[in-house]
């Protein structure tokens, strides 16, 4: 038995970094719970309607699009639309070359993520900054992201102070405030020279056209005060029908991503600037984005899209604790991305398809998750998807032989008889896989047998019971 | 680019098509997502005044508790929106440097941003902001102090009421505590970005 990718991945952690992503997993978990359970005497009941408020809009996504776009054009937006991550990235570059931009600031989007941004756009000769602090840490070190949430949940502090260091923003020094001060007195800088201010939106409301921005570091606040040209990159399922939901959905994500009663800054953006205001973009954008999202629409997965972002199935994940995020290999870590990376990777979901499986399917992800997803029914039926398109895949033992034995009484109870000698087998003499296998467990002794021997001795008194 | 519309928007069509009915929009009780207890019975003011200080940021009654805190933290000069200056030129004193124009060149010489807010939320000890009624997003956010000066009858009693005063500005702003992260192994960090003491002035 080959050994699984993630459990590659989780062998390979240091003990560091492992302790560092289990401690700060379960801490934010235990606060999210203990802060919506005392705030709200019927917590789960705000999850299952959030649940069924975006499973509303994933299913009418075809009057929700037209609806919000007349809505944001009203708004004095201009609506792109992005079947795939390069026209989505082609459609910042286009707006960008229109102004003679070269500068652009960007807050932490999760989509751009997927559709590696920064990355296209320096290609193209654009200063293309990240500002949120882990992801800006993430970039002058070339690595990924590893939560949803928190970025740099892997790295320690020495690890960032030497970036700092070799990125010439100061003399090594470790200390988080040391470190914030300095990011924030080169990035501002930053801002205030860029033409372009680029962000996601958490959400984006039908009735209203209003996108909605939360952060907590307020550096999304900063690209829409400093800039001209306010581009916001948006995954089509983000919608909401009403305002009003907005209180649902906000006190579940801020209590549910980071334990917080409501993230430091809420921005509510409908359009560009007042004419009165001096600051902040006069010329708004929103680029639609497909990249895989009408296939996963299209399956009988679509439930995955109700996702917010908020990252509690990573911090509650058994899973997860052990292996962080870049076990994943992909944009999402965690029980979300087991379900979503898969299938937004399309064509390559092979590569991915060991990730769904990895899952004891205990359900902590769904009970969780602020809007409910059935994330383990989900996991069962990627299981499934594989097997019927892709047939077993390594790791997965060949159960040809067991099914015949079962099915034929009389070689059932001859390999149980004969089985008693796997306990006097020593181990360097049994196949590899199965030596493998007993690396990390203790094969327990033989018993097989036992219960028919039981069974055929009984009391009769028992017998005539029955 | 209307081809990439009219394609995205078929595709939509086409997966919902398979669906033999589609879920309702659930209607919920606006009480649901209230935390009741935190404002039940009390005055609006005195619960903000109370949530704000939970998330690390201050409400003060009185101008010269102010001046008091400002110059115990060395912060003397700074922007003012020009319409506040009357109220507060006189009773700041003499040592203070208000400046009604915004420099985006020099943007860390002015220690603190004075503006007004368009409101609070009492539930969750949040300052509103907006294009209305702040006079350069930039004085508010710049700064290491900021100041929003909160008329009293502006603080919404909930996160739910503040929602459906929403309204038409282009750029509401909930400001709940100072600028913060804990991107650095878990630990709490204020002033990252925006301001790092986050200041509710409410005057009746």
């Amino acid at each position: 038995m080959s050994v699984s990718p993630i459990d590659g991945f989780a062998a390979g952690l240091t003990t560091e970094t492992r302790d560092a992503v289990y401690k700060s997993t379960k801490t934010t978990h235990e606060k999210r719970t203990k802060l919506l359970f005392d705030h709200f005497p019927d917590a789960n009941r705000l999850r299952e309607i959030a649940g069924e408020i975006k499973q509303h809009v994933i299913e009418n996504l075809d009057t929700y699009l037209p609806e919000v776009e007349k809505k944001l054009r009203a708004n004095g937006v201009q609506v792109h639309w992005a079947p795939t991550a390069e026209a989505a990235n082609q459609a910042v570059l286009d707006i960008m070359r229109k102004r003679n931009a070269t500068k652009i600031v960007k807050a932490k989007t999760m989509v751009s993520e997927e559709t590696e941004l920064t990355h296209f756009l320096e290609k193209n000769g654009v200063e293309c900054l990240e500002t949120d602090l882990g992801e800006f840490i993430v970039q002058i070190d070339h690595d990924h992201p590893s939560h949803i949430v928190r970025p740099i949940i892997h790295k320690s502090r020495r690890q960032v102070a030497e970036s700092f260091e070799k990125n010439g923003l100061g003399k090594y020094n470790d200390d988080p405030n040391v470190i914030t001060q300095r990011a924030r007195v080169f990035l501002r800088q930053k801002y205030l020279e860029a033409d372009v201010g680029l962000t996601g939106a958490n959400f984006v409301v039908a009735e209203s056209g209003r996108l909605v921005l939360v952060t907590n570091e307020g550096n999304s606040r900063f690209c829409l005060a400093a800039t001209r040209c306010h581009i916001a990159m948006v995954g089509i399922e983000k919608i909401l029908p009403r305002d009003r939901d907005l209180a649902l959905l906000l006190n579940l994500l801020a209590r549910s991503a980071t334990a917080q009663q409501l993230t430091v800054y809420t921005e509510f953006i409908k359009g560009p600037r007042k004419p009165t205001q001096p600051d902040g973009p006069d010329e708004m954008h929103v680029i639609f984005v497909d990249n895989g999202r009408i296939d996963v629409l299209a399956s009988d997965c679509r439930d995955i899209l109700r996702c917010i972002r908020c990252g509690a199935c990573l911090n509650v994940c058994p899973v997860y604790r052990q292996a962080s995020g870049h076990a994943y290999r992909s944009v999402y870590p965690g029980p979300v991305g087991a379900v979503l990376s898969p299938l937004l990777a399309k064509e390559k979901f092979p590569e991915l398809a060991d990730l769904p499986k990895a899952s004891s399917l205990c359900g902590a992800c769904q009970e969780v998750c602020p809007v409910n997803i059935p994330i383990p029914d989900l996991l069962l039926r990627l299981r499934n998807k594989n097997k019927q398109e892709h047939g077993p895949s390594s790791g997965t033992p060949p159960m040809g032989a067991w099914s015949i034995l079962a099915s034929q009484p009389f070689a059932w109870k001859n390999a149980l008889a004969l089985g008693g000698t796997v306990n006097y087998v020593p181990r360097a003499l049994m196949p590899a896989p199965l030596r493998k296998w007993q690396d990390v467990r203790t094969l327990p002794p033989w018993r097989g047998g036992e219960f028919r021997k039981w069974l055929k001795n009984r009391p009769t008194s028992t017998k005539a019971q029955s | 680019m209307s081809d990439a519309r009219t394609d995205m928007l078929g595709r939509v069509n086409k997966a919902l098509a398979i669906l033999p009915e589609r879920a309702k929009l659930p209607d919920w009780d606006a009480e649901l997502a209230i935390a009741r207890k935190l404002v039940e019975e009390r005055d609006a003011l005195e619960v903000f005044a109370e949530r704000i200080k939970l998330v690390n940021g201050l409400a003060m009654t009185d101008i010269a508790e102010l001046a008091t805190y400002l110059k115990k933290g060395g912060w003397l000069s700074g922007y003012c929106d020009p319409a506040l200056v009357p109220l507060l030129a006189p009773k700041l004193g003499p040592e203070f440097n208000l400046s009604t124009e915004f420099d985006r060149t020099r943007v860390d010489d002015f220690a603190f941003g004075i503006t007004r807010a368009a409101g609070g939320i009492a539930e969750t000890g949040t300052i509103i902001l907006n294009d209305t009624l702040t006079s350069r997003r930039l004085g508010a956010l710049t700064p290491w102090v900021h100041i929003a000066v909160l008329p009293r009858k502006l603080i919404h009693r909930t996160l739910t009421d503040a929602v459906h005063a929403l309204g038409d500005d282009p750029n509401v702003i909930w400001c709940t505590g100072p600028s913060k992260t804990a991107d650095i192994e878990g630990i709490l960090i204020e002033g990252v970005h925006g301001p790092g003491a986050q200041i509710a002035l409410v005057i009746e």
